[in-house]
């Protein structure tokens, strides 16, 4: 058995995510073998559909695969309680969406602490890690507004400072500029870049868009129909 | 997820849907105001009943005779043991009596055919000696005056009837005296030395025979009773004209029993026809029904009665609970719908929370304590509610007992362990009724939740 060794952050390993719809056997991810070293930026390109999503979620542990393991921290995700896997998730990983998935009914604030909360993080110190990371993203100054009353690209900021609050090793985006338009997607992406590089984060992002997967990734891995198709990394 | 923290987001829940949290709360409150309010009414009813006939004396009450059982008459001599063997029902059984564990009191009945004097005027009445401990009976609640100043005072309490054919304003005749002449036992001058003549209520004529002689008695009036007291049956019942027990003790009146008594052949020692003996509380009757039944005499008590009352009341309060509990089975469903309504507008946040880290345990103790608040607050705006259910039922009923000119009564008795019955049950319901939600919130599935717009 391969697991993740030194240097190895994730590893997805003949990996399948299959979808029974009736009769029909939907493949969204079939037989996928993916290292993602530490510190690395890879992106996951393809075309809508392509299965780079799925792959995603399997890695962040949101979903179980079908067939196959991922291996974190050494560990097997699907022979993880759901428990384990909830931990894993709070721990280890932090999440970017493409639609933000602020809660609006909650400040900026209480979103960012939202994750401390779930980690049991002690209160006391809790203040201090939502000043941090909203001070990273340049929100230190929103602490009371509410979803509603940002942009996109601040709500977007504000999910990343969510994402990097419980100080987490790997970080999965999901289409993060999908919702943006291009410079305020720039100013995301070099966020996220700054992130790895002072963080030394391992960052896995979905994308469609092949000239910001090659301006800020440090690889890219093409998928279509749910294999992988080509994975290479950038000049 | 520590508890603060669940506590606080299922309170911000609560809050942003307020207006179908109170909705559903307020199900829940009126369930619980239902069911306090219809079990109160059965407790306060059943303590009102309880303690009408407790003071009644119905209940804790022993009436004691000698024991003359026709049937053991045609039995063979060799069949009654010494054990049970009847015993004269004299001032040592009384004493025995009074000694017995449990016995509140021991008094004989006096009661004595009577011809009032009042403005000249004679009325034919029955006199009946009242105990002092009569003075918490309920019959005496609503009296006008007062009771009796002391055991030995010379007063009287006239029932209202009487009151009303000695004068036309009852209430005048309150510190004005009456006399009342009756028939006074004088035992016979060859026999004196049988009986006793210092104790009038003992039947000297047991000891060979008496004469009766006419006498006088002034009394003053101190108090008016509007409803006939009846302290035990067999008691002073009849009784128009009431006056102390000792007072009527010491008259030495000829009762009614006396020609019966003199022409019984007895052992020559005084005795009394019959004597009371009161319980300190109703269930202690049967002991001390039962030890007397030993010592050779024969008892009568309504026990069986109050035993059939405690059974009615607990069938008509499990009934009560019954109806109570249904406007709360259907406040119950209000839980689930409002829960299950906010499981599919959650949905997506659902899917936040997991992705951020939420274990299923924390999706499903967020929508607990949801209910469970709901529960909380419901049942505790409920007692409230019950109670003023109570409140205003209670002060219509007295409102309607005035007009009737009855005394006022509280038809309703909130206790604490009914609060508290009420308040652990709404929100052990809602915790039931959260299950559902809850372990549905749990299960679902955070990719397709993340999808869900």
């Amino acid at each position: 058995m391969v697991t993740t060794g030194n240097g190895m952050a994730v590893r997805a390993e003949r990996v399948s995510r299959l979808y029974e719809m009736g009769t029909a056997v939907i493949r969204a991810v079939d037989d996928i073998t993916l290292d993602v070293h530490k510190g690395e930026f890879v992106a996951l390109l393809g075309s809508s559909g392509s299965g780079k999503s799925t792959l995603l979620n399997l890695m962040a542990g949101l979903d179980r695969p079908t067939g196959g393991a991922i291996f974190a921290n050494g560990k097997n995700l699907s022979d993880m309680s759901s428990l384990e896997l909830a931990r894993y998730r709070s721990k280890t990983v932090g999440m970017v969406f493409q639609s933000f998935n602020l809660l609006p009914r909650m400040t900026l604030e209480e979103n960012v602490e939202l994750p401390l909360r779930l980690a049991e993080v002690d209160r006391a110190d809790r203040g201090r890690r939502v000043a941090e990371a909203l001070e990273r993203v340049k929100l230190d100054k929103r602490l009371s507004h509410r979803p509603s009353e940002m942009s996109g690209g601040e709500q977007q900021r504000a999910a990343l400072a969510r994402a990097l609050v419980n100080r987490p090793t790997l970080l999965f985006a999901d289409e993060p500029t999908g919702n943006l338009d291009s410079a305020t997607g720039e100013t995301i992406m070099l966020l996220l870049k700054e992130v790895q590089e002072t963080l030394g984060m391992t960052i896995v992002m979905v994308t469609h868009e092949r000239p910001l997967a090659e301006r800020f990734a440090d690889r890219i891995v093409t998928m279509a129909d749910g294999k992988l198709v080509s994975d290479g990394v950038r000049p | 997820m520590k508890a603060g923290d669940l506590g606080e987001l299922a309170l911000r829940n609560l809050r942003e849907a307020v207006l179908r949290s109170s909705l559903t709360t307020l199900g829940v409150a009126v369930g619980v105001a239902s069911l306090v309010a219809w079990l109160s009414l059965g407790i306060g009813l059943q303590a009102l009943a309880t303690k009408r006939l407790s003071n009644s004396g119905l209940f804790d009450t022993v009436i004691v005779t000698q024991r003359r059982n026709l049937q053991n008459m045609r039995r063979p001599p060799q069949e009654a043991s010494p054990a049970s063997g009847s015993r004269v029902l004299d001032e040592d059984a009384k004493k025995e009596f009074e000694r017995l564990p449990n016995v509140a009191e021991v008094y004989s009945q006096v009661r004595f055919p009577t011809e009032v004097r009042y403005n000249g005027t004679p009325y034919s009445t029955i006199v009946a000696g009242i105990p002092a401990s009569a003075q918490g009976n309920g019959s005496f609640d609503g009296i006008q005056g007062s009771f009796f100043s002391s055991p030995t005072a010379d007063e009287a309490i006239l029932q209202l009837e009487l009151a009303k054919d000695l004068s036309a304003q009852p209430s005048s005749l309150l510190g004005k005296d009456l006399v009342v002449r009756y028939a006074e036992r004088q035992a016979l001058p060859a026999q004196a030395n049988m009986g006793d003549p210092a104790r009038g209520d003992g039947n000297d004529a047991n000891a060979g025979g008496f004469s009766i002689v006419p006498k006088e008695k002034r009394l003053r009036i101190v108090g008016i009773v509007e409803t006939e007291p009846a302290a035990g049956f067999g008691g002073f019942g009849s009784g128009r004209l009431l006056i102390p027990l000792e007072v009527a003790s010491t008259l030495r009146a000829a009762q009614i029993n006396d020609l019966r008594d003199a022409v019984r052949a007895t052992s020559g020692k005084p005795a009394y026809a019959s004597l009371t003996v009161r319980a300190k509380s109703p269930s202690q009757v049967q002991g001390i029904e039962d030890a007397i039944k030993k010592m050779g005499f024969g008892t009568f008590s309504l026990l069986d009665a109050t035993k059939s009352l405690q059974v009615f009341f607990k069938i008509f309060d499990m009934l009560l609970f019954i109806f109570g509990s249904l406007a709360l089975a259907v406040a119950t469903l209000g839980i689930v719908n409002t829960l299950v309504m906010a499981i599919l507008e959650r949905r997506r946040e659902i899917g936040i929370l997991k992705a951020l880290g939420a274990a299923d345990r924390d999706v499903k103790q967020i929508f607990f304590v949801e209910a469970g608040v709901m529960g909380l607050v419901g049942g505790i705006v409920g007692v409230l509610f019950g109670w003023v259910v109570g409140r205003a039922v209670t002060f219509g009923t007295n409102l309607y007992l005035k007009r009737q000119s009855l005394p006022a009564t509280d038809v309703f008795a909130v206790s604490w362990w009914l609060v508290l019955l009420a308040i652990v049950l709404a929100v052990a319901v809602s915790l039931v009724a959260g299950l559902y939600p809850a372990s549905r919130a749990a299960k679902l599935n955070p990719v397709e939740a993340l999808r869900y717009e």
